[in-house]
């Protein structure tokens, strides 16, 4: 039986496996291999990974020149044999996966994400006879003023001063949220529960309003939370 | 250059606009620019008695938007202030008479040959505040320093805005500084942190504005009144001078001051 030989996409280009066996076996089943997909390999950056074979000079060699006949460019061989890896380096071969470099790893955010679900953001000032209905989250860069009313099924994000009216979570989701610059509505309803805030008196700070136990919970907007 | 079109404004009934309308026309045409007055509150209408030009009314806007008149023949000219003409609103109609096309139709015909043509519009947010904004090149919200009067100029402003006639520039009328001093009136601070739009003048609270308004003299004519003369700022600031602001704090004090003096009876 022919030794395995597995062909797939990376990053660089393509990853050739060769199983065990002898080598010259293993060689002419990765050609066999790579002359049926001529079409889809030619071109490509090949890197090889031999396995257990242990490779001299002149084998690995001919190898890359055979592969450089067949138009690919072999610039990887990796090997569990360091007298293998001694030798591809001996040819100007590398022996190593390049790693890929940590910036361009897209870090994920310490949040949770929720993809798919609607939300808009109004960049206006909301005056008062202006109602405002969304079916999601709202954001409004800007203010709402004292008879300005905002009914959103999800959370309401004003970045500016709120004193109007608003109800987040209008359709009963009772994790909608509040937040404002300045919180200071004239009513604020979240799902089923209505809260007149107290009159706030000094300089307003931002501020998050959300249900807990059932009571609408007025808190200090805090990033760290 | 053809006329300026500025509409007066508030929302709130009874905060000046009328007031406001007649003292910005008179300053005006004290300098010397042809203004036309036009009284959109059609069926309650007070122009003409600010003016003083009640007895002399003929043919008012209704019978010019219906053809009944020329324009020409709709306008009186103010006894006092050869360039200061105004048409009066009807009084046995009602806003419905006129049409927002109907005032731009008007507008446009009194542009030529006059540099300002303020309409005096109507309390509310109907047809009446729809027609006199319509043909309007600047907006003038005029709101007292009262939460009432506030919250419509509020409004009143969303719907300028969404007339595409934003932003509207705001008067504020009636403040009476000594009431801000103990907190007990809105500052115009307060004001303008709500509104957001920007401030062309104050008119201090002064009893003499009402009489002159009774007698159809408008108190902008009165060269040592202090309201007068915030209204002659807010003309020259219209025409695009600056003019600094007055500090009305210290006007009060100095009064205070000079009453003492003379009496006592501060």
């Amino acid at each position: 039986m022919a030794p395995d030989i597995r062909i797939k996409g990376i990053r660089d280009g393509l990853l050739i496996t060769v199983g065990d066996g002898e080598w010259p076996r293993a060689q002419t089943a990765l050609f066999d291999q790579m002359q049926q997909r001529a079409s889809f390999i030619h071109g490509a950056r090949i890197t090889l990974d031999v396995g257990n074979h242990i490779l001299h000079a002149a084998e690995l060699g001919k190898l890359r020149d055979t592969l450089s006949e067949m138009g690919v460019n072999l610039q990887i061989v990796l090997s569990n044999s360091p007298i293998t890896e001694t030798t591809a380096q001996s040819l100007g071969l590398g022996t190593r996966l390049s790693k890929p470099h940590p910036e361009r790893i897209a870090r994920p955010l310490d949040t949770n994400v929720r993809e798919g679900e609607p939300g808009i953001l109004v960049h206006r000032t909301l005056r008062s006879g202006y109602k405002l209905e969304y079916p999601g989250h709202v954001t409004i860069v800007g203010d709402v003023n004292p008879g300005a009313e905002v009914v959103a099924s999800g959370s309401i994000l004003v970045w500016g001063r709120l004193r109007g009216v608003v109800h987040a979570g209008a359709e009963g989701n009772e994790e909608a949220f509040v937040c404002a610059l300045a919180l200071s509505p004239t009513q604020l309803r979240i799902a089923g529960q209505i809260a007149i805030p107290p009159q706030h008196t000094g300089t307003p700070k931002p501020e998050i309003a959300f249900l807990r136990d059932g009571q609408v919970i007025a808190e200090p907007w805090d990033v760290k939370r | 250059m053809p006329a300026k079109v500025l509409t007066i404004t508030s929302g709130k009934g009874g905060v000046g606009k009328t007031t406001a309308s007649a003292n910005l026309a008179a300053a005006l045409a004290a300098e010397g620019k042809k203004v036309v007055c036009i009284d959109a509150d059609i069926g309650l209408r007070n122009l003409d008695l600010i003016l003083g030009l009640e007895n002399r009314i003929v043919y008012d806007l209704v019978d010019v938007v219906e053809g009944r008149c020329r324009v020409r023949q709709a306008m009186i000219r103010h006894k006092q202030l050869p360039t200061l003409f105004l048409i009066p609103a009807a009084q046995t109609r009602d806003k419905t008479s006129v049409s927002p096309s109907d005032m731009i139709r008007l507008c446009s015909e009194l542009r030529e040959g006059h540099d300002w043509i303020l309409i005096d519009s109507p309390a509310g947010i109907e047809r009446g505040f729809r027609n006199a904004v319509a043909p309007s090149d600047i907006v003038l919200v005029v709101t007292n320093p009262e939460v009432s009067a506030v919250r419509d100029a509020d409004r009143i402003i969303g719907l300028i805005e969404a007339e595409e006639k934003g932003p509207p520039r705001l008067m504020i009328n009636r403040l009476n500084p000594e009431m801000v001093r103990r907190g007990e009136m809105l500052s115009p601070r307060d004001v303008l942190e709500l509104l957001a739009i920007d401030l062309v003048g104050i008119v201090p609270e002064d009893e003499y504005v009402v009489m002159a308004s009774n007698r159809g003299i408008p108190v902008a004519l009165d060269p040592k009144n202090h309201a007068g003369q915030a209204f002659r700022n807010i003309a020259r600031r219209l025409q695009g001078h600056p003019v600094p602001f007055m500090d009305l704090d210290r006007k009060d004090g100095f009064l205070g001051r000079l009453s003492r003096m003379l009496g006592g009876k501060a």
